[in-house]
């Protein structure tokens, strides 16, 4: 028997999570469509973003500082790694990015759990976010509504850098033809070092805004990333509207798949990409016949 | 999920199967005949020729069950330590033990299981046929147990299980080689039980949150069994997948169900995690919460939400009031580790204690004699008291114990988490040896 008060309740919480979702994965699909590059590390980056806000958090007890702390330092770290490692890949088989990104990953995730151990840190919410908001239809946590309003500004904040900057317009001129961009004379690899420290920003951020919800641990990114990867190929790759879009359907369909049986949420996701994959193979936004 | 599949195919075998003791696996050859006239069965006597005898040690180091995994595998090494060393509170319980077992110095592997079944049964086959592994051990998941069981039956090397709850481990899957030294599933329900009862009342609704494997439907079945005797139903089972990264979906579920109880089965950080969404959606606020199956560090973990919480568990620390082997213990982990000693310690330091105990009575390694050793059904010593193995399932029989959550004000110290409530003896809560179909299979 289907309970609206439930129905409405997940659905509700599949929009908090599709909000998430979309953040990190629109960080992944924009480095992925400005320089060709599938950040297996993406989700490490996200995990990180949480451990450096933790830190911060430690020393400053203000959330706002954790959270500015948190995406600064991702920031910089995937400027670092563009720089030092990535940049040297650009030309390479995709196997082979693959495979450093991936291993990159592995690194972070033990070096964290060197320094942090397995066991779970608490970053507690902002006082003014602590406890729980009746809607009228349902109780939810008022941490998770001020998750969604804050994804919801920097999805904004997104939007504004890719379209209505110089910056913004440069990136999607790559995604569509870099060798283009690149021989108008702008200097593309600076470029591409700015968009991976955004796309590492992003999940960086969602990475400490989301750690009040879940709970820091080495592995959190792991399972994150493989949802990204489907949210990047719903929407379509490289697609900024399409990850909001996917992260969106994503989050919807394991809510409320999960309201009949939680056991088929993965199956059900996996199910719509494959069918995304065969009525759209570029994805529902992504754009036909780029590389 | 393929990203993990990649991962441990490309990283984590060459760099977390490690360590400590594979130089000592090794069994030197053209050393002298083996002096016991015994049939060569599994690894033994190859494994034990040489001045050394070698352990393959699995446990969970990355993923859900990761803290636990640590745990356990320092218990480990204390009582590998402990045993090479002959130390007092091994000669407790194994009083024959003076340095190494049967004056075999024990050498030992560690690979990480990460709770998932094929990749301790890749690393325990290693340890067997390279290192001529003489036993093997692991868990913090049913699932690795119940694997690791099979392994044991079909390379005839004897498996001293580690922390598993599920009813199959000594139930359906039960074999002769495999021994457990924690509760039933069951075991567990039958000892708090009485007590949500008591404090609760009859005729009560209870919700579930059950992880997905041997573990969590034997123990949720267990309990609901147990309850339903007193008149309680089930509004809900939410079952969510190990390491589930969010469970906000069932918890909505359960906030809708009307329950009265939350019976939170979850375990590792997937319970972490859980306890700590129940309270963020108002569940607890709502509900009732009792973990049946203790655990280990979720009071620290959640920071402070398990306060007047129930659970059943093998071990707590502050018993060393009661059990001076327990006192012992703390001690000894306190200074090696610096913290005091959860489950999986206890759990891990206990069941090589008994193996010691088992191969010194048996005078041998040969695994039908240290078997039989298990099976003459003897009471000995552990940190909780006197228990013994049941020869028809291999199972210890051994107390609960039940906690209740501190309130903060009333911890004396930042470890005094939970009361002991009741220790309830082993044998009132045992099932009958076959309840859950165990047939044990040959010695050879």
């Amino acid at each position: 028997m289907i309970s609206w008060p439930n129905l409405v309740s997940q659905l509700f919480n599949g929009l908090a999570l599709g909000a998430l979702l979309a953040l990190i994965s629109s960080g992944l699909t924009i480095i992925y469509g400005t320089l060709g590059v599938l950040n297996l590390a993406h989700g490490a980056m996200f995990m990180i973003g949480g451990y450096a806000g933790f830190v911060a958090y430690q020393y400053t007890e203000s959330f706002i500082l954790a959270v500015i702390a948190g995406s600064l330092f991702v920031m910089l770290l995937g400027v670092l790694m563009e720089r030092v490692i990535i940049r040297h890949f650009y030309h390479r088989p995709h196997e082979d990015q693959l495979l450093v990104t991936f291993g990159l990953g592995i690194c972070f995730v033990e070096l964290v759990r060197l320094i942090f151990s397995s066991q779970s840190q608490l970053v507690p919410p902002p006082a003014l976010f602590r406890g729980i908001t009746n809607l009228g239809f349902m109780f939810y946590p008022t941490y998770r509504l001020a998750v969604v309003g804050i994804v919801a500004v920097a999805l904004g904040a997104l939007f504004v850098v890719l379209y209505r900057t110089r910056l913004g317009m440069i990136v999607r001129a790559g995604i569509e033809d870099s060798v283009m961009v690149d021989s108008l004379g702008i200097n593309v690899y600076r470029v591409f070092m700015v968009v991976f420290g955004i796309g590492a920003m992003a999940a960086g951020f969602a990475g400490i805004v989301n750690a009040p919800v879940v709970s820091l641990t080495p592995g959190i990114g792991d399972d994150i990333l493989v949802q990204t990867f489907v949210v990047v190929v719903i929407g379509g790759v490289g697609s900024f509207p399409g990850a909001i879009l996917g992260g969106l359907i994503a989050g919807e369909i394991i809510s409320v798949t999960s309201m009949f049986n939680p056991g088929y949420a993965y199956v059900m996701l996996f199910a719509a990409m494959t069918l995304v994959l065969v009525v759209r193979p570029h994805g529902l936004l992504g754009v036909q016949g780029r590389e | 999920m393929t990203d993990n599949l990649i991962r441990r195919g490309l990283s984590r075998r060459g760099l977390l199967q490690t360590t400590a003791g594979l130089i000592g696996g090794a069994v030197l050859p053209g050393m002298p005949a083996f002096a016991e006239d015994k049939l060569a069965i599994g690894s033994y006597p190859a494994g034990v020729s040489g001045s050394t005898a070698f352990i393959g040690i699995s446990v969970p180091r990355t993923g859900t069950y990761a803290v636990q995994g640590e745990d356990e595998l320092k218990g480990y090494q204390l009582a590998i330590e402990h045993i090479n060393s002959g130390h007092d509170l091994i000669k407790k319980i194994s009083p024959k033990t003076s340095k190494g077992v049967l004056g075999k110095e024990l050498k030992f592997g560690v690979a990480d299981s990460a709770a998932k079944p094929n990749e301790a049964v890749q690393a325990q086959q290693r340890f067997i046929s390279e290192n001529k592994a003489i036993m093997i051990t692991g868990g913090t998941s049913s699932a690795v147990a119940v694997a690791l069981n099979k392994l044991a039956q079909r390379e005839h090397v004897i498996f001293v299980c580690g922390i598993s709850g599920s009813n199959d481990t000594t139930g359906k899957d039960c074999v002769r080689y495999g021994f457990r030294q924690n509760f039933y599933g069951q075991t567990a329900a039958a000892a708090i039980g009485p007590v949500m009862v008591r404090e609760f009342g009859k005729g009560k609704k209870a919700a579930y949150l059950t992880p997905d494997y041997t573990y969590g439907h034997t123990v949720t079945k267990s309990m609901q069994d147990f309850l339903a005797t007193a008149g309680w139903t089930t509004t809900t089972n939410q079952v969510a997948p190990l390491g589930a990264p969010d469970y906000s979906s069932y918890l909505l579920n359960v906030a809708n169900s009307g329950a009265d109880v939350l019976i939170n089965v979850n375990w590792g950080h997937d319970a972490v995690l859980s306890t700590q969404q129940a309270k963020q959606f108002g569940v607890l606020d709502k509900m009732k919460l009792v973990v049946p199956y203790q655990v280990p560090f979720i009071a620290r973990e959640t920071g402070g939400l398990m306060q007047g919480v129930y659970a059943a568990t093998d071990y707590w620390w502050t018993i060393e009031d009661k059990f001076p082997l327990a006192k012992m213990f703390n001690e000894a982990f306190e200074k090696k580790y610096g913290y005091k000693p959860e489950w999986g310690a206890e759990n891990a330091y206990v069941s090589f204690a008994h193996w010691a105990h088992m191969c010194e009575q048996a005078g041998s390694f040969s695994p039908p004699d240290v078997i039989k050793a298990y099976e003459k059904g003897e009471t000995i010593p552990s940190l909780v008291g006197e228990v013994h193995y049941r020869p028809e399932d291999h199972q210890c029989v051994r107390p609960v114990i039940i906690v209740k959550g501190k309130q903060q004000k009333d911890m004396k110290n930042k470890e005094d988490w939970y009361d002991v409530v009741e220790i309830v003896p082993g044998e009132s809560l045992m099932q009958k040896p076959d309840a859950f179909g165990c047939h044990l299979g040959d010695y050879s």
